[in-house]
C-alpha cells in the first residue's frame, strides 16, 4: 500500500479532487498548510516597514491507495495541479506498513 | 446663554468623547493579537481616570484664575465644580448663571474634559505591548496633573473666558492654536517619545515582524476619529455659528488631502497604496488641521493636509533610523503632524478667515510665524523633559516595563488575565493547557516582581 502526499496551490484543490474522483479514488484527506520552497514568501509593507512573509499557504492532499494505483494517482494530481508557474508544489509516494478500517477492523487492501 | 451654542458644544463634547474609544480601536488593530486588550485598556483607563481628575481639580488647574506668569490656574478655585453650579430656575429655562462666552461653564467643562482624556490616551501608542497597566495608570494621573492641565491653561485659557487671567501662550504670545495642535498633539507626541526612550525597544524590534493584527479595526477607529474630530475642531468655535461651519469644511478637506498625500507617497516609494496608509493619512491630516482649522482658507487647508500626509508618511520611518521604538508612531504622526500644523498657521493663515491674521505666504510677514514656532517648541520641550522625569521615577520605583517572559507570553494574559480572541477551535479554552500554564507562571513571576 502506498500513501500519496501532494502539496499544491490552494486554488487547484477542486481540480485535483475532481481528477482523482474520475480515476475512481474513494477517499482523500485535505489540510491547509504553510511552507516555502523555491517560490519563497512575499513582502508586505506597513507604514513603510517591509516584512518578509516566509511561509506561503498551500493545501496538502493525502490519498492511501494500493500498490498498482499509486502511479496513476500521481499522474492525475500532477496534471490537475500544474500551472507551469513556480510554487506549483510537490507530490511524493511513501510505502505504508498497515492500514485498518476503524469501523470493521478490516486490514490491508480490504480497508482501502 | 445661547441655547443653540450650548446644544452644539454639548453634542461636540460627546463626539470628542467617542474619539477615545475610536483611538482604542485604531491602536488596538495595529498591535499584535496578544496585546490588543492592553492597548485598548490604556485608552479606557485614561477615560476613567481623567474624567474623575478633571472634575476634582483638573478643570480648575486649567481654567481657574492664573496664579502667576500664565503658567497654571488655581487648582482649588473650582475644586469639585460645585462653584459653577446654578441656574435661573425652570421658568427661565434653566439658563445657567455661570457662563463661558454664551454657553454654561459646565458645557465648557464637558468639552474640555474630553480633550484632556484623549491627549493622555494618545501617548499610549508609543509604548505598545510592554507597559504594565498599574504604572501606566499612575503615569496617566501624574502626567495629566503636572503636564496636561498646566499646558491646557497656557493654550486654551483666554483672559476673561472662565477666569479673569488665563495662560501665557493664548494671551501673551498670541499663538493661534484653534483646537490644540500644541496642547494635545505636540504635547502627547513629545511625551510618547520620552516614554518610548525610557521603556526601551520591544523584544525583536526591527527584527521580528510586528504586523497589525486587524486592519479593519484600524480603519474603523480612523473613521470614528474623523467623525469625532468634527466635534474637536468645529466644536472649538464654542458656538453654532459661521466659524464652526468654516472649520468643519477645512477639517474635512485637509483630512482628505492628507490621505491622498500619504497614499501617493506609499505608491511611489513602496509600489502599493495600503489601507494602513489611508487610515494613517486621515489621522495625520486631522492632526495638522487641528491648530490651523480657523485660520486657513479651504484651499489653504488642502495644502496643509497634503503636506502633512507626505511629511508624516516619511516621518514614521525615523524610528528605524534613530532606533527608538515608538510602536504606533505617536511621534511620526502626532508630534510631527502637530508641529507642521502649528507652524503652518504662520505660513498659510489668511485674514479672510475668522482668525483674521495673514501668514507669511499671504503677506503677513514673520510676525505670526515666530509666535507659532516659539509656542510649539515651548510645549515640546516642557512635555518631553517633564515626561522623561515622571517616566524615569516610575520605572525606578514601580517598574514600568513588563518582564521579558511576560512580553513573550503576551501582555493581555499577564496583565489582564484575558485574551482577545479564542483561537482554539477544538475546544481547548478553559482547561489547563500548557500555554495557559505558561501564562500563569509568567503572571506569578510578575506578581513577585511587583
Amino acid at each position: 500500500m502506498k500513501l500519496v502526499t501532494a502539496i499544491v496551490k490552494p486554488f487547484k484543490l477542486d481540480d485535483v479532487k475532481n481528477a482523482l474522483e474520475l480515476i475512481g479514488i474513494a477517499g482523500l484527506t485535505v489540510s491547509e498548510v504553510q511552507g516555502f520552497g523555491r517560490q519563497r514568501g512575499h513582502t508586505e509593507v506597513y507604514r513603510g516597514a517591509e516584512y518578509q512573509v516566509d511561509f506561503v499557504p498551500k493545501v496538502r492532499i493525502e490519498v492511501v491507495v494500493g500498490e498498482t494505483d499509486a502511479a496513476r494517482v500521481v499522474d492525475a494530481v500532477v496534471e490537475a495541479a500544474s500551472t507551469g508557474q513556480i510554487g506549483d508544489g510537490k507530490v511524493w509516494v511513501t510505502t505504508i506498513d498497515e492500514i485498518v478500517r476503524v469501523r470493521t477492523g478490516e486490514r490491508g487492501d480490504d480497508a482501502l | 446663554m445661547n441655547t443653540g451654542d450650548t446644544a452644539w458644544v454639548l453634542a461636540s463634547a460627546a463626539l470628542v468623547l467617542l474619539m477615545t474609544p475610536g483611538l482604542a480601536l485604531f491602536y488596538g488593530g495595529m498591535v499584535r493579537a496578544k496585546s490588543v486588550l492592553n492597548m485598548m485598556m490604556m485608552s479606557f483607563g485614561a477615560l476613567a481616570l481623567i474624567s474623575v481628575l478633571w472634575v476634582l481639580y483638573g478643570y480648575s488647574e486649567a481654567f481657574g484664575n492664573d496664579v502667576g506668569a500664565g503658567l497654571v490656574g488655581n487648582p482649588f478655585e473650582f475644586f469639585g465644580l460645585s462653584q459653577l453650579l446654578g441656574t435661573q430656575g425652570v421658568d427661565k429655562g434653566f439658563a445657567a448663571t455661570h457662563l463661558v462666552f454664551t454657553i454654561p461653564s459646565l458645557a465648557f467643562v464637558a468639552f474640555q474634559a474630553v480633550f484632556a482624556i484623549i491627549t493622555v490616551a494618545l501617548i499610549s501608542g508609543a509604548i505598545a505591548d510592554r507597559a504594565r497597566f498599574g504604572p501606566w495608570m499612575v503615569f496617566a494621573g501624574v502626567w495629566a496633573t503636572i503636564v496636561y492641565f498646566p499646558v491646557a491653561h497656557w493654550v486654551f485659557a483666554f483672559d476673561g473666558a472662565q477666569s479673569a487671567v488665563g495662560g501665557w501662550i493664548a494671551n501673551d504670545l498670541k499663538v493661534i492654536d484653534f483646537a490644540g495642535g500644541t496642547a494635545v498633539h505636540i504635547n502627547a507626541g513629545a511625551a510618547g517619545l520620552a516614554l518610548a526612550l525610557i521603556l526601551g525597544k520591544r523584544r525583536g524590534f526591527g527584527r521580528d515582524p510586528m504586523r497589525p493584527h486587524n486592519l479593519p479595526l484600524v480603519m474603523t477607529g480612523a473613521g470614528l476619529l474623523w467623525f469625532g474630530w468634527f466635534g474637536f475642531n468645529a466644536g472649538s468655535a464654542l458656538g453654532a455659528n459661521g466659524q464652526a461651519a468654516e472649520v468643519w469644511v477645512t477639517t474635512m478637506v485637509a483630512t482628505g488631502a492628507a490621505a491622498l498625500g500619504w497614499l501617493a507617497t506609499e505608491r511611489i516609494r513602496d509600489g502599493h497604496a495600503t489601507s494602513l496608509g489611508a487610515a494613517s493619512g486621515v489621522v495625520a491630516g486631522l492632526v495638522a488641521i487641528t491648530p490651523s482649522c480657523s485660520s486657513v482658507t479651504p484651499l489653504g487647508a488642502i495644502l496643509v493636509g497634503a503636506i502633512a500626509g507626505v511629511v508624516c508618511a516619511l516621518a514614521v520611518g525615523l524610528k528605524y533610523r534613530f532606533g527608538y521604538d515608538d510602536s504606533l508612531d505617536v511621534v511620526g504622526v502626532h508630534l510631527v503632524g502637530g508641529l507642521w500644523g502649528t507652524v503652518s498657521v504662520g505660513l498659510f493663515a489668511s485674514a479672510a478667515t475668522t482668525a483674521g491674521v495673514d501668514g507669511l505666504f499671504y503677506g503677513g510677514g514673520l510676525d505670526q510665524l515666530w509666535r507659532q514656532v516659539v509656542g510649539a517648541l515651548a510645549v515640546l520641550v516642557f512635555s518631553f523633559v517633564v515626561t522623561y522625569v515622571i517616566g524615569t521615577i516610575i520605572q525606578r520605583t514601580m517598574g514600568f516595563r513588563i518582564t521579558e517572559e511576560a512580553e513573550v507570553a503576551g501582555i493581555d494574559s499577564v496583565e489582564h488575565a484575558e485574551t482577545a480572541y479564542d483561537f482554539a477551535s477544538l475546544g481547548g479554552s478553559g482547561g489547563a493547557s500548557p500555554s495557559g500554564q505558561a501564562h500563569a507562571e509568567a503572571r506569578n513571576t510578575e506578581g513577585v516582581r511587583a
